[in-house]
């Protein structure tokens, strides 16, 4: 279901401001966050994010066509490296 | 048969129920759009004057987006997600549900049909 329009999108507001202060200071460095559920704004673009997926921090570098997605769908939880083969008793494939 | 919206050939029915045989147009757009055009909603494909026929096409043309272009703007969506790297359009890579279905069992529409797996122990 989607969010009330009256809220607005939602924006992790210590991201945000972090990333205000590097826009005015117009540097790009790599912000490392825990806020996955964070909407991507226009003030995004072109900054680099380093999303937690539970385990490590992965690099998420924004581009125009994710603005209005969360961070996190970027930032894969799962790991699929194809089912067990049974004859080797070992994973097949990479 | 009448021609509406590039190739598509509604038959013998009711104008109402025609147009929805143009990818894009379900019942509520054709209702609209027959209400727009003021023609009869009842009156048989066929039996309309290329006057009616032009209006209608030509209200599809400039208010709806329909067939190709339709069609290509959800590809379009699509590829995007898949471009981005985003949980999204690895799933439609995948042939996976897309938002978020159980894929233990179920999920055929996506899959495909069943491939049986050897050995696999069957859900109680």
């Amino acid at each position: 279901m989607a969010r009330s329009l009256k809220k607005g999108p939602f924006v992790d507001e210590k991201l945000y401001r972090k990333v205000e202060k590097l826009n005015q200071q117009s540097k790009r460095e790599p912000i490392k966050t825990w806020a996955r559920r964070c909407t991507i704004v226009p003030e995004f673009i072109g900054h680099t994010f380093k999303v937690h997926n539970g385990r490590a921090f992965l690099d998420v570098y924004v581009t125009e066509d994710m603005v209005g997605h969360k961070l996190g769908e970027f930032s894969h939880t799962r790991m699929f490296r194809g089912h067990t083969n049974k004859k080797e008793g070992i994973r097949s494939g990479a | 048969m009448p021609r509406i919206a590039g190739v598509d050939v509604p038959e013998r029915k009711a104008i109402r129920y025609a147009l929805r045989y143009i990818h894009g147009i379900g019942p509520k757009y054709a209702d609209d759009i027959i209400a727009e055009a003021g023609v009869d909603p009842k009156k048989r494909a066929n039996d309309l004057s290329e006057q009616e026929i032009s209006t209608i096409a030509g209200i599809i043309d400039t208010n709806y987006l329909v067939e190709g272009g339709l069609r290509r703007n959800v590809a379009q969506a699509i590829q995007r997600l898949r471009d981005t790297r985003s949980y999204r359009g690895e799933r439609h890579r995948r042939g996976l549900p897309v938002r978020g279905q159980r894929t233990r069992t179920n999920a055929r529409t996506r899959k495909g049909r069943k491939k049986t797996v050897a050995g696999k122990k069957s859900v109680k």
